[in-house]
């Protein structure tokens, strides 16, 4: 069972809200994807608008935990600014906390990431942060009172896949105990499984799942996929040989002469 | 009083940031507030009094990854 900050959670994908062709293939995408975490953001309402009551009814209506994001926040003051008032509305001290440092990228800028996540923590925030790959911010970010790392394995929304596997190693290697969620750049369910069997803990999708062409079906498939890779790490994969091993006996075979 | 709501100029006759909400008509449910850059919790809106060239930000839940 998936734990983070004492929760315990039944599916090891948490599945972001936007960009999926209408609302109720974005709700038959949830269920399909059958994850208890969904991120959602905040964002200017209209004057006499009320598409955030009728968004948020709808989020209400899947009965899952939400996962505020910080997305589009610059620095620590914005990020820090943002997840105050998503826990005034959503009444969670959750928060994915996201300060992007490069507008081509969307690569935190880990500097800043690390002096919000103190800060918010010492609010009494319980901070998902989305962060590089790198091991010494991951440290950081421990240190300053994070209990779950989300590192990218590449950037939002490319799709790539992970694009450095030592590094993600490095991170399960060195944070044995801390929860690990690849947060960005997974393309497709073999990129979540690949990931998983290296000992992650969970995944965090969006752009992936939303901009499929068939978003339901692909949200199944990246749930069982994260799964697959889950059980493997479990199992203990057989490493790589150069040379072939038959799998049939040897012993006992017939010799026709 | 001239106030920037959500980046936009207003001219309003609200004192509190309460009264604001209801005279710009924001009838949605879910919003969070902030004044100048700092949280204004949604049981504190009554009790904020808004002065001339004050910034307010009025959010809502939205789609998000």
């Amino acid at each position: 069972m998936l734990t983070l900050y004492g929760t315990e959670l039944s599916s090891r994908l948490l599945l972001g809200t936007a960009q999926y062709p209408s609302p109720a293939i974005l709700m038959d995408a949830v269920k399909a994807s059958e994850t208890k975490i969904v991120t959602v953001s905040l964002r200017r309402e209209m004057a006499g608008g009320k598409s955030g009551d009728r968004f948020w009814s709808l989020i209400q209506s899947l009965g899952v935990h939400v996962l505020p994001n910080t997305a589009g926040c610059h620095t620590v003051k914005e990020a820090v600014l943002t997840a105050q008032m998503a826990r005034d509305i959503f009444a969670t001290d959750w928060v994915k906390l996201e300060v992007i440092g490069n507008h081509d990228t969307l690569q935190p800028d880990v500097f800043a990431l690390v002096d919000a996540a103190r800060i918010l923590t010492a609010d009494g925030f319980k901070v998902f942060p989305y962060t590089t790959d790198d091991l010494v911010v991951a440290e950081r970010l421990l240190e300053a009172g994070c209990e779950v790392l989300m590192p990218w394995c590449a950037p939002i929304g490319s799709a790539l896949g992970p694009l450095n596997l030592h590094a993600l190693r490095a991170l399960r290697g060195h944070f044995p105990e801390v929860p690990l969620i690849v947060d960005a750049g997974l393309g497709r369910p073999s990129h979540a499984a690949t990931v998983m069997e290296l000992g992650f803990d969970a995944i965090l999708l969006n752009t992936a799942v939303a901009k499929a062409a068939d978003p339901v079906a692909m949200a199944a498939a990246f749930a069982k996929a994260a799964d697959a890779g889950h059980m493997a790490f479990h199992a203990g994969m057989l490493e790589p040989r150069d040379v072939a091993v038959p799998s049939t006996p040897v012993i006992g075979k017939a010799v026709f002469t | 009083m001239r106030l920037i709501v959500n980046g936009e100029p207003h001219e309003v006759a609200a004192k509190t940031l309460a009264d604001l909400l209801g005279e710009l008509e924001y009838e949605g449910e879910w919003l969070a507030t902030a004044l100048n850059g700092e949280l204004v919790r949604a049981t504190a809106r009554a009790s904020v009094a808004l002065n001339e060239g004050d910034r307010v930000e009025i959010l809502t839940p939205r789609q998000g990854g």
